[in-house]
């Protein structure tokens, strides 16, 4: 029974921060949507593409680190001043590298990607062609 | 039976081999910027810290290499690297720092309890500066070489194996 208190503080020890956090508020933006309903669309479908650097696995919508929201402040900045989407994405891209965007793009490395489901598609489409030829002959 | 029955087979223990041996890999959370090699980009900080000046891009490049380090009173790993800064100011090393969302009493207070080997501190509340570079975190360290080119980037707190490293980066951006 004693053990019960000690096993509840063991299962929370993952909870607690591994680095402790600034103080300071949010930037203005952080958490403040545009007031243009259409802009504040724009950005939150980019933002939600966007990889927060902080706590890989989640996009800087869906984070609540100090870093995601000083992004989000870039983004929504950027987009009320008229900057497209794209061009953020690709400002961000030049200086983290593709691993910043969530959005998947063909190129070098990714191509074989996209080729093989093609290619294994077509495969089935011929075995099919040859076993539905010999059927009907 | 024909071999050609083993093939799917094949291929998927070939795919469980692949995938276990790439989850015995060691992950890399690092991720390291593109701006190395380009020029730094412009930033205007106000100071952090009322005994120093902000730290501003234009003064990089007067033909003096710097190290450039991004960092807070808060973060933890940056009072594990005090120590390894010191010891590169005592190396010659003319360091600038960008203090990410930090407050001037508490930047005041970690210079007071860890030492200031800085030469100029900015003050970046929305870690503008730290996205123009390319950083991703707290410490990291920028070479920056006489002409305001980023030469090199430490990610992560400065251990003492790595200031040798970074002097010679030093050396080598200043030639």
């Amino acid at each position: 029974m004693k053990a019960i208190p000690l096993l509840i503080a063991a299962a929370l020890l993952p909870l607690a921060p591994l680095a402790a956090q600034d103080s300071l508020p949010p930037a203005p933006y952080a958490y403040r949507q545009l007031d243009d309903p259409a802009q504040e669309a724009a950005a939150q479908a980019l933002m939600e593409t966007l990889r927060c650097l902080t706590c890989q696995s989640q996009s800087i919508a869906d984070s609540d680190a100090p870093m995601a929201g000083d992004m989000r402040h870039q983004v929504r900045l950027r987009i009320a001043a008229g900057e497209e989407p794209e061009a953020i994405r690709a400002w961000l891209v030049q200086r983290y590298g593709d691993y910043v965007s969530y959005k998947p793009q063909v190129d070098g490395a990714s191509w074989p990607l996209f080729a093989l489901p093609l290619l294994l598609l077509l495969a089935v489409a011929a075995v099919l062609w040859r076993r539905l030829a010999r059927r009907t002959q | 039976m024909s071999w050609r029955l083993w093939l799917p087979l094949m291929l998927f223990a070939g795919f469980v081999g692949l995938a276990g041996y790439q989850l015995t890999q060691p992950k890399n959370d690092f991720v390291p910027s593109r701006m190395i090699g380009q020029a730094l980009p412009y930033f205007d900080l106000p100071p952090a810290f009322a005994g120093l000046p902000g730290a501003k891009s234009a003064s990089f490049a007067d033909g003096k290499p710097r190290l450039l380090n991004v960092w807070a009173s808060w973060c933890v790993p940056c009072i594990a690297e005090a120590p390894q800064l010191e010891a590169l100011n005592a190396g010659g090393a003319e360091i600038v720092g960008v203090a990410i969302r930090d407050r001037p009493e508490d930047v005041a207070r970690f210079l007071s309890e860890h030492g200031n080997p800085y030469k100029a501190i900015g003050r970046d509340d929305i870690a503008e500066v730290q996205f123009a570079l390319g950083s991703s975190g707290v410490p990291e360290t920028f070479v920056i070489d006489g002409k305001g080119v980023i030469r090199h980037q430490h990610i992560g707190d400065i251990r003492p194996e790595d200031v040798p490293v970074l002097l010679a980066k030093l050396r080598e951006a200043g030639q």
